[in-house]
Parts: structure tokens; sequence; C-alpha cells
């Protein structure tokens, strides 16, 4: 029997990976939806290993996907939540990362908003890193499990138009999307005003649409993305109502899409914010799929870095 | 690793024979035929578990329900790797709760694989009764298991694999003894 | 004490010689130099065949951190990191702490150096008082007390209304305003070079724009003003343009670049490296190549390191939150001249240009950047065959925020000679 090699020792972003890492962590995904779907959701491959959830922003939804995912590989798991604030009040990153690993873990989940900040911990943590958000830039299995949910749904990951509507500036669910979707040759379109899309983008592979029908246009993937109220609040669009009627999907432009279209959303939602509520419970919709998959992808990633303890870089 | 060829041990006209003989002496011995299910573990076990299925059908015209398990998660030594084997699909549609298991392999050896499909199942459910078929049985156990319907005992030497090729994924049938080159 | 410097070849370009001489130092000052003069008893001699001498190198733009930080460097330390990388004279910025804004902190600045008694130190007071850009600072006092130009560097001077009275009051008193143009409203909390890179990795932009309006501000105002504006660490291809018109124009201006501009384009933060996170940001390779015909033409006048030395724990972070800068004074002439001199693109004379002659012009420091009789005798010999290695084990600034580690190059600081005496020589590890 072949046994398949995954590449990497950390999974700090989509951009790392290649074609291969990506189709063997989805293929490793779809075995694990079997297991979320047992009477028993535990298998011991992971018995004896200890993951470190370290999260220092609030995300209960990921969080907690990596939680069940790790407890459903029989995994050991500690939560560790901290405040960005207790960060900037000079307790360092490096020492609460060198005191967690005094505890010999395998794996450490970070969630920062700095961009980068998985990076950094690879330079002098032994753990194997796996980046759960970090900043503006990448969200990794977030992408994964959008692209479990396309490949369930359209039984495809290539040859595809990819919509991806809002905040692409502050979104790192969008670059990890990008980034994926570039890799597997699909067509991406960004749709949103100018000061939350620029130009530059199409440097990645995509084109840059301001006139959200143009962009949705013959879609198959139709992500929104959450807007968030704050961005109002520093002139990157003047209000949420103008934003809503410029950029908002609904049933009517979503009609622009593929027939076999789907709907998208990272969650969690602004029902008749960025999405209709409507079309939030569609048929279309495969938010509630994507949750479910998340589980799996995460297992899958949990299975596959294993997290032995790697000898530091330096 | 290079491998060459030692000896072919069957033919598909061989392994035919065999077939239909494990097949009869399943019936044989499990007289409550509506209460089996057979189990192939990922991936020769699930093609040898076909035909089975398959040739009792036409002995009996009853389809035996089929499950596909895959042990890897359950292997004792997914420690010891440098990188993790792939982990493939279990696809079991139907309860186990109750019923008679025939689990089925293509080889069996140290016995590792199947104390790790046996966790695997009984971390679906609580059958009635678990009996192993292997096709080929090469000795070398290192668990205290002993298949209840064997195709064949092959006494091999630890360096040498047997190969058991089947049309479904080698185009062809037969049974291999390989060794390593240079010996 | 006499000093003869014999057989090495001179280049001075304010006085316009490029020839092998001997040069003859009494009592710190130059005393004589010709083609060959006699050793006298009682007089040291450095054999100085197969080296450059250089009227001492002058840093305009460097922080040493003391008063207040001297966990991140001190006038002590600096003035070591000074001497090793052949500068007999540096500016430091006034964004110490407390704020050098009154002329207490001047005097205890130039007193400071005095008792470490390396290289000459000449500071450079805030423009606006704590440099919080309201109110100006009692300049002539300043003056008065050593500070030799004005700036709120590490800020920009928001306030048009603000720069405008520093720029016309510093006329009156004939010393040069800095300016780190910079309009934070549009830098805000940028970390890097607004554009692809700073979109692909996440990272809060800085436009080009945050630099070039400020630019543009000053020069409008310096057009009618015509006192002495100072533009530091140029990063854009743009600024470079504008300044260009303005010369073009006969509008006063001077303009420095830094090293790491010079050598280094934005590519480098996708390590996440905070040791590439600098103010203003690494700019694309354009603009890099832009600042170095900036460098050719004359429309950029010295090379500044902008000597930012932070402690290892302070870089050691996430990369938005560590601290802007890099440290320079040691390694400046070695980078630049290996990559800028070595590969033609600069020639040796308009090294020292950069290095000495205008600095001394632009700070207005009297009788320094030119080797003449009765001027200070400081010096920087050059040996532009020794190869050189940059490694943080060699550094005397306490810091190690340098973004040319593991450099390898051509051409060292051979002796830093500061009135007379030999503060550094690279053999003898002085």
């Amino acid at each position: 029997m072949k046994e398949r090699i995954f590449s990497q020792d950390h999974l700090l972003g989509i951009e790392q990976l290649s074609v291969d890492d990506i189709e063997t962590i989805l293929e490793t995904a779809e075995a694990f939806i079997e297991v979320s779907s047992r009477e028993v959701k535990k298998v011991p491959a992971l018995k004896g290993k200890t993951v470190v959830n370290l999260f220092f922003e609030n995300s209960t939804r990921t969080r907690s996907s990596f939680e069940i995912a790790a407890k459903r590989l029989s995994a050991d798991l500690i939560n560790f939540n901290s405040s960005i604030s207790s960060l900037k009040k000079g307790e360092a990153l490096k020492d609460t990362v060198l005191t967690l690993e005094a505890m010999n873990p395998h794996i450490i989940v970070i969630r920062h908003s700095a961009s980068g900040s998985p990076h950094y911990l690879t330079t002098f943590a032994r753990s194997s890193i796996i980046n759960a958000g970090d900043g503006f830039h990448e969200h990794p299995t977030q992408a994964l499990l959008d692209a479990l949910t396309i490949q369930q749904r359209l039984k495809t990951l290539r040859g595809l138009k990819i919509a991806i509507i809002g905040d692409i500036l502050h979104s790192r669910v969008a670059r990890s999307n990008i980034i994926l979707h570039q890799k597997m040759g699909n067509e991406i379109a960004l749709i949103g005003p100018p000061s939350l899309v620029p130009r530059e983008f199409e440097k990645m592979g995509a084109s840059v649409y301001y006139d959200i029908r143009s962009g949705v246009k013959a879609a198959d993937v139709v992500m929104m993305l959450r807007v968030q109220e704050e961005r109002g609040a520093r002139n990157y669009f003047p209000s949420i109502r103008e934003y809503r009627n410029r950029f908002a999907i609904n049933r009517e432009i979503f009609a622009l899409a593929k027939k076999s279209a789907i709907l998208m959303h990272p969650g969690p939602i602004n029902r008749d914010v960025e999405i209709e509520t409507s079309m939030a419970d569609s048929e279309q919709s495969v938010i509630l799929q994507q949750v479910t998959n998340g589980i799996a992808v995460r297992m899958a990633v949990l299975y596959l870095l294993k997290g032995e303890i790697h000898e530091t870089l330096n | 690793m290079d491998e060459k060829i030692k000896a072919k041990i069957m033919d598909d006209k061989k392994m035919k024979r065999t077939f239909l003989r494990l097949a009869m002496e399943i019936l044989e011995r499990n007289r409550e035929e509506e209460n089996l299910v057979l189990i192939g573990i990922q991936t020769r076990g699930v093609h040898v578990a076909r035909r089975i299925q398959q040739l009792i059908k036409e002995l009996e015209s009853i389809e035996i329900p089929l499950g596909i398990l895959d042990i890897t998660m359950f292997r004792d030594d997914l420690h010891k790797h440098e990188q993790q084997p792939a982990v493939k699909k279990t696809r079991i549609d139907f309860s186990i709760e109750d019923r008679d298991i025939i689990l089925i392999d293509d080889v069996v050896f140290t016995g590792r694989t199947i104390r790790a499909a046996m966790d695997s199942i009984f971390e679906l459910g609580r059958p009635a009764s678990l009996q192993l078929a292997a096709f080929i049985d090469r000795g070398h156990r290192e668990m205290p298991i002993c298949p209840d319907f064997k195709g064949k005992y092959l006494p091999t030497s630890r360096r040498e694999r047997v190969k058991v090729m089947l049309q479904e994924i080698d185009g062809q049938d037969q049974v291999l003894i390989m060794e390593p080159k240079g010996f | 004490m006499k000093l003869l410097i014999k057989s090495g070849r001179l280049i001075d370009p304010a006085g316009a010689v490029d020839q092998v001489m001997d040069i003859l130092i009494e009592n710190g000052k130059f005393k004589e130099i010709a083609k060959s003069i006699k050793k006298v008893s009682g007089c040291s001699v450095i054999d100085a065949k197969e080296l450059i001498v250089a009227p001492g190198f002058i840093d305009m733009h460097t922080h040493l951190r003391e008063p207040g930080q001297e966990n991140k460097e001190s006038i002590a330390s600096g003035s070591q990191a000074a001497a090793r990388g052949g500068f007999t004279s540096i500016a430091c910025m006034a964004n110490t702490e407390p704020v050098n804004d009154n002329r207490s902190v001047t005097e205890f600045i130039i007193a400071r150096a005095r008792q470490v008694g390396l290289v000459n130190i000449f500071p450079i007071a805030a423009v606006s008082k704590g440099q919080l850009g309201e109110n100006l600072v009692e300049m002539a006092d300043l003056v008065e007390g050593g500070a030799v130009a004005f700036s709120d560097d590490g800020h920009c001077v928001m306030k048009a209304d603000l720069i405008r009275k520093a720029l016309e009051y510093a006329k009156m008193l004939d010393v040069p305003i800095i300016e780190h143009p910079e309009d934070h409203s549009i830098s805000a909390e940028g970390q890097v070079n607004e554009g692809f890179i700073s979109y692909k990795y996440g990272l809060r932009g800085i436009l080009k724009a945050a630099e070039e309006v400020i630019v543009a501000r000053d020069l409008i105002l310096q057009e009618r003003i015509r006192s002495r504006l100072h533009l530091t660490h140029i990063s854009t291809a743009g600024s470079v343009e504008l300044i260009r018109n303005a010369r073009k124009m006969k509008t006063p201006v001077s303009a420095d670049a830094t090293p790491h501009h010079l050598l280094l384009n934005e590519e480098l933060i996708l390590s996440y490296n905070p040791v590439y996170k600098v103010k203003p940001p690494l700019r694309t390779e354009a603009d890099r190549l832009e600042l170095i015909r900036g460098l050719q033409d004359g429309t950029i006048d010295c090379i500044a390191s902008d000597h930012a030395p932070h402690t290892r724990d302070d870089k050691d972070k996430e990369f938005e939150f560590a601290p802007f800068g890099v440290i320079g004074m040691e390694t400046s002439f070695s980078v630049v001249y290996d990559r800028l001199v070595r590969s033609k693109l600069l020639t040796l004379n308009r090294l020292v240009e950069l290095f000495s002659t205008n600095p001394a012009r632009v700070l207005g420091l009297k009788n320094r950047g030119r080797v003449k009789p009765g001027y200070p005798a400081d010096l920087t010999m050059l040996n532009l065959k020794k190869r050189f290695k940059i490694e943080e084990k060699d550094f005397r600034s306490k810091a190690n925020n340098c973004p040319f580690l593991g450099w390898e190059g051509q051409g060292a600081i051979e002796h830093t000679i500061v009135s007379g005496n030999v503060v550094y020589s690279r053999k003898n590890r002085v």
C-alpha cells in the first residue's frame, strides 16, 4: 500500500500548500466525515497527543470546531484564551508559548490579530503550528472546509468561477480562498467597494468588480464575507445601508449565477446586511454544511500534522 | 524497497476455486444467513469481500450487506511513522448491532490489522459474533488471532511479502511471493 | 601630539583632491597636507599605503536613546558604534525621554558626549515642545546650547502652519529644519508599504503618498520662505521627483536616504521578520532604483543611517507589535561601498560627498567635511580590499536589529580618527 506523504510540518497558510497537499487534506477529511456520523464519534488516532488552542481573539466557532476535532481524534486539549490587550501590556507572546511548551504539547492552534504571528511562532516553538486565523492574512482551515463543501456539492474543485463579495481587504478568509482557488486554476471574481477591494488584488490572479451583477454572473460559487460595522466607522464605506444596497446578495442577484450555484458564508452571518435572510436558509445555501465540514477538515489537519515535536530552527 | 517475484503460488483458476470454497464455508457455518454481514478491510480486503458477496449471491440468491472498514486510525504504530499514513473511507451503511460479522482481508500476517479492525468495529456497535476470513494466512502471528476461514495457508519467511493481485486493482488474478532484490 | 599619515590616497571632494598625500596632524588639527612630509621626532606614523583617506564621515541621522532608553543604546555605546562605522561626527535625534526640546537636555547630551570622548556628537533638538506638533521650542536658546538642527523625527510636523513658522524662525538662526515626511492621517497604523504585498500578506499599508504629500507641502512652503529645509529618509520615487523639480526651480532643499532604503525592498517582509520593519517602510524595487538615481544626479545629498536601536525583546515579537527601526552606523559604509560603488553605480568620490562633504554642509558644521590645515583632524580611512561579513558578535551597538546581518562583501573601515586621535582601528580593536 502506498502511503500518502503530507509535506508540511505546520499549517501556516494555503500559500505553503501544494495542490497535492490540498487534495490529501480533502481526501482525509472525506474519510473523517464518517467518524462524525457514528454513534460513538471518536477514534484513537491522536491518543496521547496534546493540542493547545491558543486564541487571542474571541472566536467560539473556530475554537469549538478545533476542540471537537481534537477530541474526536482522542487528543487531549487545552484551551488557552487570552486577549491582545494583555499582550500589549507586555506579556510577550513568546513567553506565553514557551510556558505552554514546557508542558510538551504536540500541536498549537493559534488565532491572533497580528498577521504573521503563526510564522513567528515557528521561529522558536517546537510544536506543529496551525494557523486558525492571523490578522488580515490567512485562515487556511476555513478555505479548506469551503473547498470540501464545494467539492461535495459541485463534484469538482476545478473549472469553477468563484465570486467573493465584501471586505476583501480585511478578510483572511478571502485571502486563503483566493490563494486556494488560484492554485486550483479557478476563475476568481472579487466584488466590493474600491476601498475594500483594491485593484492590486488582480495580481493574485483574480478579477475585481465594483458592480455585483457583473461579478456574480455565471458564478458557480458565491461566497459572502461578513461586513463589520467598524469598517463603516472608519470610512471604508459611508453606511451599512449604502453597503447593503450595492453589495448585499438577494434572490434577484443570485439568479445571475449558474443554476447549480451555491451560496457560502464563513459565519457568523449578518442577516439582512450582507445577505437577505431568506437566502441564508435557502436550498442553495451551504452555510451549515460548511460548519459540519469544518470539523472533518480540522480533524484531517490535526491528523496529518500529528505534531511530532520538531527540532527548533535556530 | 525493490522487490522481485520469488514464486507464483496461485493463478486465476486456483483463486476462483478458493473464493468459491470460502463462500461455501461461510454459508455452511452460518445458518442464519439473513443475519450475516461482510466487512472488508481497506483496500484489498474490500475487493475480496465483494467477490465473496457476489459468489454468495450466485449460490443462494441473497445479497449479504457489505461494509468497508478503514483501520488506519486504530493502528498501533501511528506514533512511529515519520508521515501519517493515508486515511481511507469507512462506509458501513447498516447497523452491526447483534449481527454476525465476517471480517475479511486479503492476507493475515502479524494480526495487528485485525486487532485494529476489531477495536474499530466495537466502536460502531456490539455484534452477535465476529469471524475472520483471510484469503492467505502467511503465519508469523504476533496476536492471539486465528482466521475462521482461510483460502490458503502459506508459510513464508518474514522478509518476503505475499501479494494477492486482483482483477479490480491489478488487472489480473494471481498470488505471488515477493522477496527483496539482492537475495 | 603629532600624527603623520603617510602615502594614503586622499579623497576630499570639497577641496577637489584625489591623490596620494601625506597628512600631518598636530594638536588635533590638520597641520600640513603635502605630497611628502618628513617624519619628525615624537611623531607617530600611520602607513596608509593601499588605504583611502577621507574627511571624517558624518551620520546626520541617528538615535542614541540617551537620556531615557539606555537599555536600547547609550551615548557611550552609540559613540563606539559610530567609531567602528567610520563616523567621526554624528547628529542625534530629539525623541529621547525626556524629549530634547530644551537647552538642559541638549547640554546634557553634549556633556555626556565629551565624557565619552570618542566621536563628535551634535544634538538635533525637537521642532515642537514634546514633539507634540503644537508649540515651537525655544530655538534660539537651543542653538546657543549647541543644537545644530531641529526635527520632530519619529513624527512629522503635521500642522502646515507650524512647519511654516519653524522654517521662518530657523531662517533667522540659519539652522536647518529636518522633516520626517509622513502624513500620519494616511499612514495611520500602517506597517509596510501599501500595495500588492501589503494586501497579499494582510499587513496594514503605508501609502507612498503619505510621504509625498508632506514633501510636496514642505517644498511649496519653502519656495517662498527659502529657509534651510532638509528632508530625511526619503523612500519613494515620487519624493525624488518632487525634490528634483524643486531644485530645478532653485528652491533650497536637501535630502538624505538610508542604506536600507537604497539596498532593500518590500519583498523582505514576506518572512514577517520584524527586523525589516522600518519607517518609512521598505518600498518597491522601482523606488529603490530611483533613490539610487537621486544619489547619482545630486537630488539626494547625503546617506544617513537612521540608526534606531531596539532591544532584542522589543523586536522579538509579532510583526505588528514590534517597533519600527533598524541600526546602521556600523554597516553603512561597507554595504553602500560594496553594493553601490563596487557595482559602479556611484563613484568613490561621490560616496565621500554623501558621507562627509554634504552632511557637513547641510548641518552647517564649521570646518568639517574637509581636509584643510587648521580644521579639526577628523579622518576616515578605508580599506577597499578587505572583505567583510556582518555579524552580530562584532557590534558595538547594544542592539542587533540590523537588516544586513550575514551580508558579505568588500570594503571596510580601517581607522577612524577624531581630532587627531585614533578612536577605531580594525586590526588593533581600539
